[in-house]
């Protein structure tokens, strides 16, 4: 339940910042560079995420007896009851140990694993998991260090003092072992660990902010709606913090493929979410010390973890370039 | 004749080596309705800092520490923050010196002007925009409608500093600030501002402090001329005489030492030394180790006003020649 309200508010805030992308030109222009710059890998992202968007659709089929579970769409466009009674070879006839004939051979193109489920399938559902971490652990985190941040730097002083004391003693504090702790005391499931994954990860923009906006607050334009008379709040909103857009989206970009490693790290420990890339890999280490080794499982999950963390920071790099201002000048 | 600004005795200053140091020392001021004065000074002087002492917006460490100022009869120092935020934009205005970062590069410039309308007055968002436009016709922006949707990267840095004086004229101050409104500017784009400058004050009526360091434009607009060095005002007068007939010898440095003026091929003349830094200044007359006309009273007391006929100076020379 958590979780698909979690899906659904991805998928708005990702509306939301397409509407406001369509209508400002400076932010079209900027996506037209990026397409131009980077069309393969924003190729590669656009399919994961449809293929996390197939995977979030689901529902339960309700004709028949039996414990019914909601099935997406990604699984419905499998062949109904792909499953075999344990491992088997990429493309096999035959079962990996003992030779028993499979159910569905040569069609499980990556293998299946101990419970005989499709790994390529695993592979694909494991992308859903992936973009939910980064996009809803930023959704959490940016606010936050916004909040943070730009109240310290624009208020200065007392508020400032007390930003940086809080921004510090999270620094200070070993990161995993506080991201431990967090789920530990929140409980597992995917919205837990994306709280607890932003919680403790926007230390790093609230710094930046609160600097952006330290520099901002003196900038002339700001001077300039201070002197007609602009209401303070209304200079933060207005003057303030949409100058600092581009940052929010650098920062998200290229904090996304560290939230879903850290998720991985978190799975290797055994407290990330069912159904990630970082599961399946920590699954498949034992499957590696096996006689011959079951090494598809461990390269399905691994290689569909890189490719989406190739490409998104291949699209932030990108994104870094055409949106800073100091290669901005340079354009110009 | 109202008095739209009345400064006196206003002290600025900001935290240095030894204590409080002032930047701006016990200034005197006045304009009145329909005038110019120019504010004219070296860098440092602290006639920036004056100008933005007179909407209270001297940035923090930096403070107000004693004086009266007082725009179209309200005491500004005695204002709570929301009555002092109405004031600002709808008495007074300002302009700042570089049109390149005054405007919010990320809106549109037309709702930067719209939101200045709106500030002051309880108006809708169509009729905004429609005095908008009307504002941009005033400021000689061509296509006033169409250069609403613009960009501030998309105008030219004159076309810029008309927005700037659009958006400043907006809530129809009594007082227009001006900070140095023609410096980043090209010359040809630098005349018609201050053609701009003055055809508005003809037309509305307005005060204009000019904030300016160029004799040039100071001689082209202005009706009356105060002098600033080291944080205070030294002589104050018409534009023709303090221009023709200075007394002040700083001022009158100040006039020998424009290349127009001087001799082809002669070196320029100089005023010996260079400019206290604040905090650095000396004892009794501020000018008197530069001074040609220094004797011994300078060293130990600050002068006060010398009143003469159409200005004021602060000099010792000059009110002993006066008493004598």
């Amino acid at each position: 339940m958590l979780g698909n309200c979690a899906v659904a508010a991805l998928v708005l805030a990702g509306l939301a910042a397409a509407l406001r992308v369509g209508r400002s030109p400076l932010w079209r222009q900027a996506g037209r560079e990026l397409r131009r710059r980077r069309p393969f890998a924003l190729l590669v992202v656009a399919l994961y995420a449809a293929i996390a968007l197939l995977d979030s659709i689901a529902w339960v089929d309700h004709e028949g007896g039996g414990v019914h579970e909601a099935r997406s769409l990604l699984v419905r466009a499998f062949p109904a009851d792909f499953r075999e009674a344990s491992y088997s070879a990429p493309l096999a006839d035959v079962e990996f140990y003992g030779g028993a004939p499979l159910r569905h051979p040569g069609s499980h193109w990556l293998g299946t694993d101990i419970l005989g489920r499709d790994v390529l399938l695993q592979a694909l559902r494991g992308a859903r998991v992936a973009l939910l971490v980064g996009g809803l652990t930023s959704l959490i985190s940016i606010p936050l260090a916004l909040l943070f941040g730009v109240a310290a730097g624009y208020r200065g002083g007392r508020v400032d003092d007390v930003v940086f004391f809080v921004t510090s003693t999270l620094a200070s504090m070993p990161g995993l072992l506080l991201l431990v702790a967090l789920v530990m005391a929140l409980g597992r499931g995917p919205v837990q660990v994306c709280i607890a994954l932003g919680v403790t990860g926007w230390v790093g923009f609230a710094r930046l902010a609160r600097g952006e906006t330290f520099k901002l607050r003196e900038l002339d334009y700001v001077q300039a709606a201070r002197a007609l008379g602009v209401p303070e709040l209304r200079i933060v909103l207005r003057h303030v913090v949409p100058n600092l857009m581009h940052l929010v989206v650098i920062t998200f970009v290229l904090t996304f493929s560290g939230l879903v490693l850290s998720e991985a790290v978190l799975s290797w420990l055994g407290l990330g979410i069912d159904g990630s890339w970082g599961q399946m890999i920590d699954q498949a280490r034992d499957e590696l010390s096996r006689e011959p080794a079951i090494w598809w499982n461990l390269t399905a999950a691994s290689a569909a973890l890189f490719g989406l963390i190739l490409a998104v920071n291949l699209v932030g790099d990108a994104v870094r370039d055409i949106l800073d201002p100091r290669t901005l000048r340079e354009r110009a | 004749m109202t008095r739209v600004l009345e400064v006196e005795g206003l002290v600025v200053s900001f935290p240095g080596e030894h204590g409080r140091t002032p930047v701006v020392d016990r200034l005197d001021l006045e304009l009145d309705a329909g005038d110019t004065l120019a504010l004219v000074g070296e860098s440092g002087c602290g006639k920036s800092m004056t100008a933005l002492s007179l909407l209270r917006l001297v940035p923090r460490p930096g403070r107000i520490d004693a004086g009266r100022i007082r725009i179209d009869g309200e005491d500004l120092l005695a204002l709570r923050v929301d009555a002092l935020r109405r004031l600002r934009g709808h008495k007074a205005g300002m302009i700042f010196q570089e049109p390149m970062t005054s405007l919010n590069p990320v809106l549109r410039v037309g709702a930067q002007v719209v939101e200045a309308i709106r500030l002051h007055e309880r108006v809708g968002v169509l009729e905004a925009r429609r005095r908008a436009a009307e504002l941009f016709e005033r400021v000689g922006i061509p296509d006033p409608a169409e250069r609403l949707d613009a960009y501030p990267h998309e105008l030219s840095g004159g076309m810029k500093q008309r927005v700037m004086i659009a958006i400043a004229l907006a809530a129809r101050p009594r007082l227009l600030i001006a900070d140095e409104p023609t410096t980043a500017l090209d010359v040809t784009i630098q005349a018609q501002v201050l053609e701009l400058l003055r055809e508005l004050r003809r037309d509305t009526g307005m005060a204009v402090l000019l904030i300016t360091h160029d004799l040039g434009i100071v001689n082209e607009v202005a009706d009356r001329v105060a002098v600033m060095y080291a944080g205070r005002v030294v002589e104050v007068g018409a534009r023709e005489t303090l221009l023709g007939a200075a007394r002040h010898p700083y001022t009158q440095g100040l006039l020998r030492s424009i290349p127009a003026l001087a001799p082809r091929g002669a070196r320029l003349p100089e005023i010996p030394g260079s400019v206290p830094s604040a905090g650095a200044w000396p004892s009794g007359c501020r000018f008197h180790p530069r001074c040609p006309r220094v004797f011994d009273p300078c060293k130990q007391h600050d002068p006060d006003w010398t009143a003469l006929p159409g200005q004021r100076v602060r000099c010792h020379a000059v009110a002993r020649e006066l008493a004598s």
